[in-house]
């Protein structure tokens, strides 16, 4: 009898630890969310920075500006925005292709020994972790992206989207290199039996078929760009500029959060702005996450339908 | 023809990522190597960071990960052990747990830094002061116990998908043969789960001990100090890091010139720690792999 109550005393702790992982996301968002309220709620904290502060135009030279340490804070939290845009958009832009290429090549195209080499190297890439990237891109990259391109500033959009994206092409393949690999053999052989070359069965039957999990694959990069910060913390300038030029250093919001969490007086209006910051980033990434596995899931689904 | 273009096109890609992170590790090893002894990691900083050694940090980021892997190894085998042992089969609480863990797997790492702040600190740590200390500060401050466990929180879907994984391949026979001998589950699970998923149990660990030494993000608000002149030796005290180590030193320096030695240093000590980590994992995962494939 005793040994029966025992199991079920182990069998609850193991149950209660299993929570973990429900109670810490409910925490993260109530904790943070929490701090985030006064900026809608509090009549002293709305004075200084309500939403029309947050995400109007305000009057004077400088319509969106975002100075929240001067005689007269600012909190024009789009030009964060745009920061974070600007760099994310880069790093797509500029990863993307690699990462897909890549993937499509490692599921593809290239011999087994090829393959032994691609797929360790890029494992070897994520392993990286970020404050190393960021270091290397404000040493080394930056230096080399001023000579190449004659930018004015050494820091800027370019230089940290392009260490984001070196960031995230380890995320992006081998999302992607799943989708590719999980295409049925059928399809290729129904292919190649056609007299289809194999671009043509790579291009034409695998890539649409894996479509899905490649759009996935992209978004989920995406996501990890928005949440991505020692890398902009240390790369970008953070100059909270709103311009469309591509060389301009830029501040974005997990940066600004970093960078001045740290000496921010407690319970004030700057520090519920950070905090509503924290809880965007939070909410923005936690549903494209969700999105981007519901989409791979479907996908499995399909797949697994059809065969 | 045109396929031909497009394939080397591929291929190039390949090429270009490799020769990226070739070009990063050398870099990093050519310029760091020099500065690499004994005495570099065995040594405190001196004259304002431009001379000396970084054994505080090298000691502050093993104390850290030490108390993080004591907070989330068994959290993440437990949770592990329910997903695969205890709970009904297809319920939906098994899908939310699953989800959650994928999804806190993709929360930005700035986002559990503010939450150790917001929790941890001001929460669990301002509470204890409040009860226990007569509202003196001693736990509602940055400290090296807040900075572990954000960074459990943070590694603790590695450690779940890792022993799962290792859980999933055990022969339902093995556990089938132990219930027909009368055995209970918790005994199922003492007797047969554990010591054959002990390896998964390790390579989740030792990911998530590399990943949680590489992070800044998270300990930047909960505890992570640029110099100390002691060790940390209580649960509350601050501590030293490498990789927050790295970031002062690369932004903050009025010399940056005259830090770049140690600097690239700290980048390759923190570089080898976490390499030699996933190496090892990697090695047991694959032996562990080999294993399974001869049993069936």
């Amino acid at each position: 009898m005793r040994r029966k109550g025992f199991e079920n005393a182990v069998e609850l702790v193991i149950l209660a630890s299993a929570m973990t992982a429900i109670a810490g996301l409910f925490l993260i968002f109530i904790f943070i969310g929490k701090e985030a309220l006064p900026v809608f709620f509090s009549p002293e904290i709305r004075d200084e920075a309500g939403l029309s502060k947050l995400f109007l135009a305000q009057a004077g030279p400088h319509p969106f500006s975002w100075q929240p340490v001067s005689l007269v804070p600012k909190y024009s939290v789009l030009t964060l925005f745009a920061g974070t845009l600007k760099a994310t958009l880069v790093a797509i832009i500029f990863a993307a292709p690699l990462a897909l290429g890549a993937a499509l090549f490692t599921a593809e195209f290239a011999p087994d020994w090829l393959k032994e080499i691609i797929k360790p190297v890029i494992e070897i890439l994520a392993g990286i972790p970020s404050i190393v990237l960021g270091f290397f891109a404000l040493m080394v990259m930056a230096t080399f992206v001023q000579d190449a391109f004659g930018t004015l500033y050494r820091l800027n959009a370019l230089v940290a989207g392009i260490a984001l994206g070196i960031a995230v092409i380890p995320v992006i393949y081998t999302v992607a290199e799943d989708a590719l690999s999980g295409v049925p053999y059928s399809y290729k052989e129904a292919s190649i039996a056609l007299g289809a070359t194999r671009w043509q069965t790579a291009s034409r039957i695998v890539f649409p078929a894996a479509l899905p999990g490649i759009l996935a694959a992209c978004i989920l990069g995406f996501g990890r760009c928005i949440g991505e910060t020692m890398i902009v913390l240390m790369a970008s300038g953070n100059a909270p500029l709103m311009t469309w030029i591509l060389d301009s250093p830029i501040r974005t919001v997990s940066a600004t959060v970093a960078a001045e969490l740290g000496e921010v007086v407690v319970g004030s209006g700057h520090y519920h702005v950070l905090f509503f910051l924290g809880t965007l980033l939070f909410v923005f990434t936690f549903a494209i996450n969700l999105f981007a596995h519901w989409f791979v899931k479907r996908l499995q689904k399909k797949i697994l339908g059809i065969t | 023809m045109i396929g031909r273009i497009f394939i080397t096109l591929t291929g190039l890609a390949s090429l270009i990522i490799v020769l990226f992170v070739l070009v990063i590790l050398a870099n990093i090893a050519h310029h760091g190597l020099g500065t690499l002894s004994w005495e570099f990691i065995s040594s405190a900083p001196a004259h304002g960071m431009t001379a000396g050694g970084i054994f505080p940090a090298i000691f502050g980021t093993i104390l850290l990960v030490l108390l993080m892997t004591i907070a989330v190894i068994p959290l993440g085998v437990m949770t592990a052990v329910y997903l695969s042992e205890y709970a009904p089969k297809r319920s939906a609480l098994v899908s939310l747990i699953r989800l959650a863990i994928q999804n806190l797997a993709g929360v930005p790492s700035i986002v559990f830094g503010l939450f150790g702040l917001g929790f941890f600190i001001q929460f669990a740590g301002v509470g204890l002061d409040k009860f226990f200390f007569n509202s003196q500060i001693v736990f509602g401050q940055p400290a090296i116990i807040w900075a572990a466990l954000t960074l459990a929180l943070l590694t603790l879907p590695t450690v779940v998908v890792s022993t799962e994984e290792a859980i999933r391949i055990i022969p339902d026979s093995h556990r089938e043969v132990a219930y027909s001998l009368g055995a209970t589950r918790l005994q199922v699970v003492r007797e047969i789960i554990i010591p054959q998923a002990i390896g998964g149990i390790l390579t989740g660990g030792i990911l998530a001990v590399s990943r949680g030494a590489g992070e800044v993000a998270p300990i930047l608000f909960t505890g992570a100090a640029y110099f100390l002149p002691a060790l940390p030796t209580k649960l509350n005290d601050q501590f030293m890091e490498l990789g927050y180590h790295v970031y002062v030193m690369a932004t903050q320096s009025p010399d940056v010139e005259a830090t770049k030695p140690i600097l690239y240093g700290t980048v390759l000590v923190l570089l080898l720690l976490t390499f030699s980590l996933n190496f090892t994992a990697i090695w047991i995962r694959s032996r562990i792999r080999k294993k399974m494939r001869a049993l069936r």
